[in-house]
């Protein structure tokens, strides 16, 4: 029994291995004081991200995946935060079959998503811009922000919101004033990973944007050119970075507010 | 008098609201609901659509028409596509599942006190960027990449290997690795929910660990492997960054001539029916392997 | 009833897809009752306390308070509060805020506001609490937030949904007295749901008694007790021995009814000569000597000793079941215990037998 968990734990300390080791030549050679991406290093350099930080293209490309990212996050929280309350509280006919609808797009390749809203948005006539790329990130993200907040939502007592109507307080105050403070652990989790969603994708962005690119389009389009390399890397391991400390981040809050009401459940 | 008709309606709508848990969970529905179905069935919606028309030059021409489908599944390029795009995407989901399950027994059944910091590692990877991860292998396998420069200054090899990038081979591996953190979720939440002491209950009734693992855990946690492989196959049969990035000519996937059809070729209707038809094609293969381990899960006794 | 009624139910029905929860239920409160729904769990008494909360509607029949009808009004519009089965303690807000929750809406001065929480702290003896998390409090002290947090918006009905069903048994038994002197001290009608008949006796003025969504009978503690209107209630509150008997004639206000193997008997009944009746005894009517009286005769199947009283299973000869008998241990020495197998004797004072309709 012993012996088998010993070697568990060596394979889960392999298997990190192989998830992170990959990702973290790109921090590496970022500081690398050459053009070529290749063994053995050759010195430490910050150039590539000066490089980086100096080329307007890429301000404005990141600027555009904040906008984007921001927007998606909010509509997509906004509009998971009704529809988890709906179907984790009330009995909606056919809410089985609506939540299986709206968690659709997890089970459909991203091209076919793109291609789809391209056709669309093409037969009525709508021009691509930033606004179709956040539409199209929207639909991307509304499944995982829904998932976010069931989850939350669940083991709700529903007596609390029902204690603050009877109370005196209507449905929307009760929302403002019950509702909302106990989910808001799930409601900035969903922001940021649907933000993060959002800014990770490339393929549909790559559809529906028009002339003006998100980040990951323009790293796209610089990989490309061999001598852009370096300060690709550098933009990549600055993305890591920050998507990392968002994601734990979010995790901590939501865990936080799953422990909270643990405790609370104890201490009935 | 129709005043008060008004009036005496909006009470009654007011009344059945009130009433009606349906109707309150519906209104909070809608504006999900209206979303999805105007960018998500209206679009797959019109792509159906799309795929049984025609390119004319640079008009469409709209009479219905199987002609896509006939040149999507009778082209022999086009064939090998698909048979491609499976063959890779199975053997990705294959090799991700087996990866991840014991990972993910690991920290359902091992990791006591530290297992939040274990599933934020494995959770990280998720959420960032996947062109990213999809990079850093390009990065890895290239032909002065990591692999074969570190090879090289350690003085094992004198030639950089040319079979490591540009293949079916480098697809999978690289598919393996950006899609191995939507494995281990779903497994290791159903192996968090099993019952402890259903595995004491077997112990008690004469079972040694390896025939638990089979009668007890194995099929209790079915429904994490299913939803695990199916969450790994679906989208990685249309993946287009991969197999453009690292595959090479050999390693052409089917969303990449989809792509095509989009973008340089301008043929809509055939990247429609080519997208329908892939989709088809992996919905029945998904229906018949969770069928297929349904039943095989069901003999076990 | 009389112009003493507040909250009037009438005639409320209430459907769940096919099960009727609630059937044509009619009961009138009266200003200031302690008047307690009692039944099994699943009788409908929690739905209909959510009908008069406002959290359920009735399908039909109306709902009215001081004579208003309230049938569809939502809860923050009646003049009632609720104390919920799981107390719903809002976790994010300390005791103060908890309490304070329904008095933000008053828009009362900082002042006033800050007197009516003390005073409500200070009535569920909690004063200094004000600070403390939701997370922080034992369920006693939940129990009296959730009660204080009711009270202190002046209800004019207070509903109470199992308060006392997740305490334990000797905090539940303090509580059910602190609870009865609150109510009599305040003066507010209490509507008190509870499947305990234990509890829902020693509480209430009266008691409704419920049974798959049908009110069987509301009465008083006492009457309900002694003179249950059918055998439900008869089986639901204490324990109860039931003979088979038939009215073989009648004598003005009495039946002489024929109880097989008890014998012939007198009682007062409305039942008509020919009809079969159920009799209803209760085990601590019954009175044991193994002197041989002018009496019921049986066998002692099994006797135990429970402390203050002594249990007994008699089996009398043309029974099918066993007589239950329940007797004081009262004196020193308890010479009265009986042992298995010893014949014994049972005697009942007059009118201890309730005749009841059989379904």
């Amino acid at each position: 029994m012993r012996s088998q968990g010993a070697g568990l734990f060596a394979y889960a300390i392999v298997y990190l291995a192989f998830l992170y080791v990959p990702v973290l030549f790109l921090p590496l050679f970022s500081f690398n004081n050459s053009m070529f991406i290749a063994f053995p290093l050759s010195g430490f350099t910050t150039q590539w991200y000066s490089q980086m930080w100096a080329d307007a293209a890429v301000s404005h490309a990141l600027f555009n995946s904040l906008k984007v990212g921001a927007a998606a996050a909010l509509v997509s929280t906004m509009l998971a935060i009704p529809a988890a309350r709906a179907l984790t509280r009330y009995r909606v006919p056919g809410g089985a079959s609506m939540l299986a609808f709206v968690n659709l797009p997890l089970f459909i390749p991203e091209i076919v998503l793109g291609i789809s809203l391209l056709i669309l948005l093409n037969a009525t006539a709508i021009p691509l811009s930033l606004l179709t790329v956040a539409l199209g990130h929207i639909v991307v993200c509304v499944p995982f922000a829904i998932t976010v907040l069931v989850s939350r939502f669940e083991g709700f007592d529903k007596s609390l919101e029902e204690a603050s109507l009877d109370l005196g307080e209507n449905g929307w105050m009760t929302f403002w004033r019950v509702t909302f403070p106990l989910a808001l652990p799930g409601i900035v989790s969903s922001l940021l990973l649907s933000f993060m969603v959002s800014f990770d994708d490339f393929l549909i962005a790559y559809f529906l944007a028009g002339s003006d690119v998100t980040l990951p389009i323009y790293i796209w389009g610089q990989l490309r050119f061999p001598y852009k390399l370096p300060s690709v890397l550098a933009l990549g391991a600055f993305i890591l970075f920050v998507s990392t400390v968002l994601v734990v981040f979010a995790e901590w809050v939501r865990s936080r507010g799953l422990d909270h009401r643990k405790h609370k459940m104890v201490g009935a | 008098m129709a005043v008060a008709a008004k009036g005496e309606m909006t009470a009654r709508l007011a009344h059945f609201y009130r009433r009606s848990e349906g109707a309150r969970g519906l209104a909070l529905l809608s504006p999900t609901m209206l979303i999805m179905l105007a960018a998500l069935a209206a679009p797959m919606a019109l792509l159906a659509l799309y795929s049984f028309w025609t390119q004319e030059g640079y008009a469409l021409n709209t009479q219905f028409s199987l002609a896509q489908y006939g040149t999507s599944l009778g082209r022999q390029t086009y064939r090998a596509l698909f048979y491609r795009s499976i063959e890779i995407s199975s053997a990705v989901t294959l090799i991700t599942v087996l990866l991840a399950y014991p990972m993910a027994y690991f920290v359902a059944f091992r990791v006591e006190r530290s297992k939040f910091v274990w599933l934020i590692l494995l959770t990280i990877p998720f959420w960032t960027s996947y062109l990213l991860r999809v990079f850093a292998w390009k990065v890895i396998l290239g032909y002065n990449g990591v692999i074969n420069s570190g090879l090289m200054s350690l003085g094992l090899i004198h030639q950089p290997l040319e079979f490591l990038l540009y293949n079916p081979i480098a697809v999978v591996v690289t598919l393996a690795h950006a899609w191995a953190p939507f494995a281990i979720l779903p497994i290791y939440v159903n192996l968090e929910k099993i019952d402890r002491s259903l595995l004491e209950a077997a112990a008690d009734l004469g079972d040694g660990p390896l025939r638990r693992f089979c009668r007890i855990t194995f099929p209790l946690s079915l429904p994490g492997v299913i939803a695990a492989a199916v969450m790994i196959f679906v989208p990685t049969t249309g993946d287009y960054v991969t197999p453009t990035l690292v595959g090479g000519s050999d390693g052409v996937m089917i969303a990449n001539i989809i792509e095509v059809q989009f973008d340089r070729v301008g043929n809509w209707p055939l990247g429609a029916a080519l997208a329908m038809a892939s989709m088809a094609a992996v919905g029945i293969l998904t229906l018949l392997f969770v069928q297929a381990t349904r039943a095989a899960a069901a003999r076990i006794r | 009833m009389s112009d003493e009624t507040y909250l009037n139910i009438d005639h409320v029905t209430k459907r769940f897809g096919k099960v009727l929860a609630v059937n044509d239920a009619q009961i009138a409160i009266r200003r200031g009752e302690f008047f307690s729904l009692l039944g099994p769990s699943g009788c409908g008494k929690t739905t209909l306390l959510r009908m008069i909360a406002g959290f359920e509607f009735p399908d039909a029949g109306e709902i009215y308070f001081e004579g208003m009808r309230m049938t569809d009004e939502p809860p923050h519009m009646r003049p009632s509060n609720m104390v919920f089965q799981s107390y719903a303690i809002f976790p994010h807000l300390n005791v103060f805020n908890n309490i304070a929750y329904g008095l933000r809406r008053e828009r009362l001065a900082r002042a006033e506001l800050q007197r009516r929480v003390e005073d409500a702290l200070v009535m569920i003896k909690l004063d200094g609490f004000g600070p403390r998390g939701a997370n922080e409090l034992s369920g006693g002290q939940r129990q009296r937030v959730a009660l204080a947090r009711a009270l202190v918006r002046r209800p004019k009905v207070l509903l109470l949904d199992e308060p006392l069903g997740a305490l334990d048994r000797r905090l539940r038994e303090a509580m059910q007295i602190e609870l009865r002197a609150l109510q009599k001290s305040v003066g507010i009608t209490f509507v008190f749901v509870t499947h305990d008949q234990e509890e829902a006796l020693s509480m209430s003025d009266r008691i409704a008694v419920m049974s798959a969504g049908q009110v069987l009978q509301i009465a008083s503690p006492r009457e309900l007790y002694e003179a249950p209107n059918c055998r439900e209630v008869a089986d639901f509150i204490g324990q109860m021995n039931f003979f088979d008997g038939k009215v073989t004639g009648r004598d003005g206000g009495m039946a002489r009814i024929d109880a097989g193997a008890l014998g012939m008997m007198e009682i007062e009944t409305g039942a008509s000569t020919g009809a079969s009746v159920l009799l209803a005894l209760r085990p601590e009517k019954i009175a044991l000597s193994a002197a041989a009286t002018n009496s019921v005769k049986g066998t002692v199947m099994a006797a135990a000793y429970l402390g203050e009283r002594s249990h007994y299973n008699i089996d009398v000869p043309g029974l099918n079941e066993p007589v239950s008998v329940a007797t004081q241990n009262v004196g020193k020495i308890a010479s009265q215990g009986h042992e298995p197998g010893d014949t014994v004797h049972m005697t009942w004072p007059p009118g201890a037998l309730v005749v009841l309709p059989r379904d």
